[in-house]
């Protein structure tokens, strides 16, 4: 999986989109007097596109390629993922502002006192 | 692949109401379609007409996790033997059948809605004993405690029970023996059970019959019923650990602390 600036931004423009779209046109049979896992099921929906535009925030800040997290423009002349421990060498918090497209950064910094940074290889 | 048409009679029940059983046609069900897969057919269908789908539990469906519980046309699980109803096929229907859908019925499962029945009694069973004390922290050295290749044999058989209260839905008193003999057993099996086995025996068998389980009277229902296989001699070995740890508190009280030394 590979991310880069333009399709994260284009999924910024597109989750809000979807969500107006969910919130207005969301259908969930039953009723709320009993048990309804159809509400459970809308309600999970509900948080993943929370969750995926908080994700995309996340790693369209992230100007890097860490683990997981691989930005095309961030990587070796070989593919390798090209970290910045410079700059990027923590783990962000991102806090709810009450406004879903403006969460705050929290940097948690990763501080390493014995072992030191360097390029993984497993070459 | 065929389709099948087949003519359901599934049960409908808010928790606490009164239910009834509706009637509901199921066209053109591949027969590559699992139980399961079926009822997401069906309510699909019953979403597009505007009605209320009919509510069950699943959750891995592949067998293992035991949430998936059905009694369909009056057999905990279907009529496929050792298959969870996620693995139960509609190949094994006929078309034009009529397939009857109950929850697992039980004084101490109460149902929550439709087939969806609350097997919190399970958990609070598990919770009166169904552990081992262990010391946090490194993991022992493998082999430190030596297990004979019978008993580790025979504890895996009972550690294979999900938990998913087909033994209760299949026996006429409503007993939960079988699920509470194979949780006991696993662990009074073991050298590592030991210390808390009669705590254990007491406390599950206790909390058992508290939750208005009944009692078994050797029909052996649950076993031909359990997807898992698991067998009623785990029964006559909960009865027999019950004996014992019942005898023994009645004599000289159960230890409160088995290593002593507080």
């Amino acid at each position: 999986m590979a991310r880069d600036k333009a399709g994260l931004t284009e999924a910024l423009k597109r989750i809000p989109e979807l969500r107006e779209e969910f919130w207005s046109n969301v259908k969930v049979p039953g009723s709320g007097a009993a048990a309804n896992p159809e509400l459970e099921k809308a309600g999970r929906v509900a948080d993943f596109m929370e969750f995926a535009e908080l994700l995309c925030h996340d790693a369209l800040d992230r100007e890097e390629s860490c683990g997981g997290h691989f930005r095309t423009e961030h990587q070796y002349d070989d593919g390798e993922a090209k970290r910045d421990d410079e700059n990027y060498c923590y783990a962000a918090a991102w806090e709810h502002t009450g406004d879903l497209s403006k969460p705050k950064l929290n940097k948690e910094q990763l501080t390493f006192e014995e072992v030191h940074l360097s390029v993984r290889s497993y070459k | 692949m065929s389709l099948l048409n087949l003519q359901l009679k599934v049960w409908r029940q808010n928790q606490g109401q009164p239910g009834h059983f509706q009637d509901i046609q199921a066209r053109e069900i591949p027969d590559h379609a699992s139980f399961l897969e079926m009822m997401d057919i069906v309510n699909e269908r019953l979403i597009q007409d505007g009605g209320d789908p009919v509510a069950f539990d699943h959750d891995c469906r592949e067998g293992i996790c035991g949430m998936c519980s059905m009694t369909i046309n009056g057999i905990a699980h279907g009529p496929e033997k050792a298959t969870t109803t996620c693995q139960l096929h509609m190949r094994k229907f006929r078309d034009g059948d009529t397939i009857w859908v109950e929850p697992f019925r039980a004084k101490a499962f109460p149902v929550v809605k439709d087939l969806m029945v609350n097997r919190s009694a399970f958990d609070r069973i598990q919770q009166a004993g169904g552990f081992v004390t262990v010391r946090t922290g490194a993991a022992p050295d493998a082999n430190s405690i030596l297990v004979g290749k019978e008993v580790a044999d025979a504890a895996m058989d009972a550690a294979a029970c999900i938990g998913c209260g087909a033994c209760v839905a299949s026996c006429k008193n409503a007993s939960a023996m079988l699920f509470v003999s194979a949780k006991a057993g696993q662990l009074n099996s073991l050298p590592q059970g030991q210390p808390e086995k009669d705590r254990r025996t007491l406390g599950m068998v206790r909390q058992m019959d508290k939750e208005g389980f009944g009692n078994c009277t050797n029909q052996y229902e649950c076993e031909a019923a359990c997807p898992k296989e698991i067998s009623v001699r785990w029964i006559t070995k909960l009865n027999r650990d019950y004996a014992l740890a019942a005898a023994k508190e009645a004599f000289v009280g159960v230890q409160e602390h088995a290593e002593g030394g507080d």
